[in-house]
């Protein structure tokens, strides 16, 4: 199914809730609003003309100019062979969305990555801690305004002088 | 041989017995399988049969405890760090630590990441670096010729103080 139909698709099962559309671009997507995210995710993979049955990646951006992070949900149809991009916008200084860990179980890593690099608290996950960074990292790396700290765990993270120099 | 060790007046005796040792120590340097990114491969191909640095008398070893030698060999990142911390503990002394590759000497083309160590030296004391990226084979095995020159100037009998004199006189 091509993106706009399956955008008019949603659009009329879930009305006021999904918009922003976007087609002239790699991969069309469309905004959906947080609230509604678990529902229109169960939508997608369960209804027959759609079948989004993976969950290709779930990442997020930061943007700190409009003050919101935006997570992206990339979605593919094995059955159908077709795609779609879903983002929900997040306030920046609290971030929190629901979990889709029920809808697709590879969401579990996806969202713990996730929260790791940005702090989106994603709110029903089973076990969500940090995945890849060490556990008493202090921020979230990935934000624009991460601050890296002057040493992590009595570790220096100082460069050599020439490249501090470079840096600043 | 334990009594004798640090006691003695600096003598013909004590550097050949010295000498002997150390001979022994440099031609059966054992080092770790410490393969942390893509200079892994580089090591790899240095312990293989072309490059064959079992010729020096160095063969991998999968446990800090039986090795003399750390080949520091890629990317190191906080996380790793600490781990590397503590098996260089785990090693038995004498041990030495050969730093192969730009990451590991500085950070290299990641220190500008968050999660990245900026150079082993910042946690454990390096003998040799090792530059480039990643070093060819044949520069790792200067690298650990090297340390075998290092390993043959080391002086166990003679007296700390003497030792001390000797190192200032070099």
């Amino acid at each position: 199914m091509e993106a706009k139909a399956i955008y008019a698709r949603l659009e009329s099962q879930f009305p006021g809730k999904v918009g922003g559309f976007k087609e002239d671009v790699l991969e069309p997507y469309c905004l959906v609003d947080p609230q509604a995210i678990v529902e229109v995710c169960r939508f997608v993979r369960d209804d027959p003309a759609l079948k989004f049955e993976v969950l290709s990646d779930l990442t997020a951006l930061d943007w700190p100019k409009d003050e919101k992070i935006q997570v992206v949900y990339h979605l593919y149809s094995y059955a159908f062979k077709h795609q779609l991009v879903l983002k929900a916008d997040l306030p920046r200084d609290n971030p929190a969305i629901a979990s889709v860990e029920n809808v697709w179980k590879v969401a579990n890593w996806f969202e713990r990555e996730v929260f790791d690099l940005f702090g989106v608290i994603f709110e029903g996950h089973s076990d969500l801690r940090r995945i890849m960074l060490p556990e008493d990292w202090v921020g979230h790396p990935l934000r624009k305004d991460y601050v890296e700290q002057e040493e992590y765990d009595g570790i220096s993270t100082q460069r050599a002088p020439l490249v501090e120099k470079l840096l600043r | 041989m334990k009594p004798l060790l640090n006691s003695l007046p600096e003598t013909v005796f004590t550097t050949k017995v010295d000498d002997l040792l150390n001979w022994g120590r440099a031609s059966s340097q054992w080092y770790m399988l410490f393969g942390l990114a893509c200079c892994a491969i580089e090591l790899m191909q240095t312990g293989g049969p072309r490059a064959d640095l079992d010729r020096f008398g160095a063969v991998p070893r999968a446990t800090p405890r039986q090795s003399d030698l750390m080949i520091v060999a890629g990317t190191l990142t906080y996380k790793m760090a600490k781990r590397t911390k503590l098996l260089y503990d785990q090693m038995p002394d004498p041990k030495y630590v050969i730093s192969m590759g730009s990451c590991s000497n500085c950070g290299g083309l990641f220190q500008l990441a968050y999660s990245v160590c900026k150079g082993v030296d910042k946690i454990i004391p390096v003998d040799v670096y090792v530059p480039g990226c990643p070093p060819r084979p044949e520069a790792l095995t200067e690298g650990l010729l090297r340390i075998q020159d290092k390993m043959m100037r080391e002086r166990w009998l003679v007296k700390p103080s003497r030792q001390e004199e000797a190192r200032a006189g070099a």
